[in-house]
């Protein structure tokens, strides 16, 4: 088995946007998990929204620390939410246009009896203040493997153009 | 189509054990990257790493942590090892460390490494750069060990990337 490989297809945002990006069905035949987002967000403003990050449709036992830069100051956060938090990731509609984000979600170990840990790391430049780049260590709390990945704009939706990949990575 | 990430080596603990080594690394990729899924036996702690067995202070690094509560910088020169991230016994922590260019014996050897730690009290999102600074060679071994044991249970895998 190739050692990176593309599962299923890649997802680009039509006209209109889109609420959330799901990858579904994941096979377990993987060892880690990789996704790579490129977002833009549809609400307006000026200013970046966030992606929250949910597995298996459980809006449970998610835990996450994150560490942003601001360019001007750093600062950590934390959270036991609903869904492991992407902060400030995505640009809002007022910003600089045609700009999107980076992002890479790495899930070790996904389809393990174990608890999931997760590991993001984020960008965002737009050529204005209040751009951020980051970390993230998420934890789900579940033993289950990861079968779905859904990922869903805080506030707006996700604008045309906005595209993501699912990578398995065997260690086999 | 040739292929650009390989997996060289992987190692699953099935017992507690002091130190996890890689040897004899093939220089035919040109880049490495390796994936732990680990947890030690002494709670919170470091995770270290030394290249082609040089126990002598030519390591240092520089890192940068959020807490989730506040962010951190510090640095160390003339180490031992490079700490590339930290370790706990209550969760199987990640960390990813990338070495560049490690096949070269020209130039002293970078690593970039990001830890996920979560679940406990000395979570942190982080990352971490290192500089081996021993006479250029190649690296042909990985060293990696923590302040107490890792745990049986821990994963490490060598991946290698090929640029050509």
């Amino acid at each position: 088995m190739p050692t990176f490989t593309q599962i299923g297809s890649a997802v680009t945002v039509g006209a209109g946007g889109a609420a959330s990006i799901d990858f579904t069905s994941i096979p377990s035949t993987y060892t880690d998990l990789v996704v790579k987002i490129s977002t833009r967000s549809t609400i307006a403003g000026t200013s970046q929204d966030d992606i929250n990050v949910t597995f298996n449709g459980s809006g449970s036992s998610y835990t996450w620390r994150n560490l942003l830069g601001s360019g001007s100051s750093a600062i950590s956060q934390n959270g036991a939410t609903a869904y492991i938090r992407m902060s400030a990731v995505t640009p809002n509609a007022g910003t600089t246009a045609s700009t999107f984000s980076s992002a890479e979600i790495y899930i070790p170990n996904y389809a393990g009896s174990a608890n999931k840990s997760v590991s993001i790391d984020m960008a965002s430049e737009a050529n204005q203040t209040a751009t951020y780049m980051g970390l993230v260590a998420g934890l789900w709390s579940n033993t289950s493997a990861i079968t779905q990945i859904t990922l869903t704009g805080a506030s707006g939706n996700f604008a045309q153009y906005s595209t993501a990949y699912l990578y398995g990575v065997s260690n086999a | 189509m040739p292929s650009t990430y390989d997996k060289i080596a992987t190692q699953t603990l099935g017992s507690n054990q002091a130190t996890v080594t890689f040897s004899s690394i093939s220089s035919a990729y040109t880049d490495l990257v390796l994936v732990s899924l680990f947890k030690n036996t002494g709670g919170a702690g470091n995770l270290k790493i030394q290249f082609n067995g040089d126990t002598a202070t030519n390591y240092s690094f520089t890192n940068l942590y959020g807490n989730g509560t506040s962010a951190s910088s510090g640095r160390s020169s003339t180490q031992t090892a490079i700490i590339f991230g930290q370790a706990d016994s209550t969760q199987l922590l990640l960390n990813t460390l990338n070495i560049f260019n490690y096949a070269n014996a020209t130039t002293f050897k970078t690593t970039l490494s990001r830890s996920s730690d979560n679940g406990n009290t000395y979570s942190s999102a982080g990352a971490i750069v290192g500089l081996w600074r021993k006479t250029p060679e190649a690296i042909t071994s990985l060293a990696i060990f923590s302040d107490s044991n890792i745990a049986s249970g821990s994963t490490f895998t060598l991946y290698g990337i090929k640029a050509a």
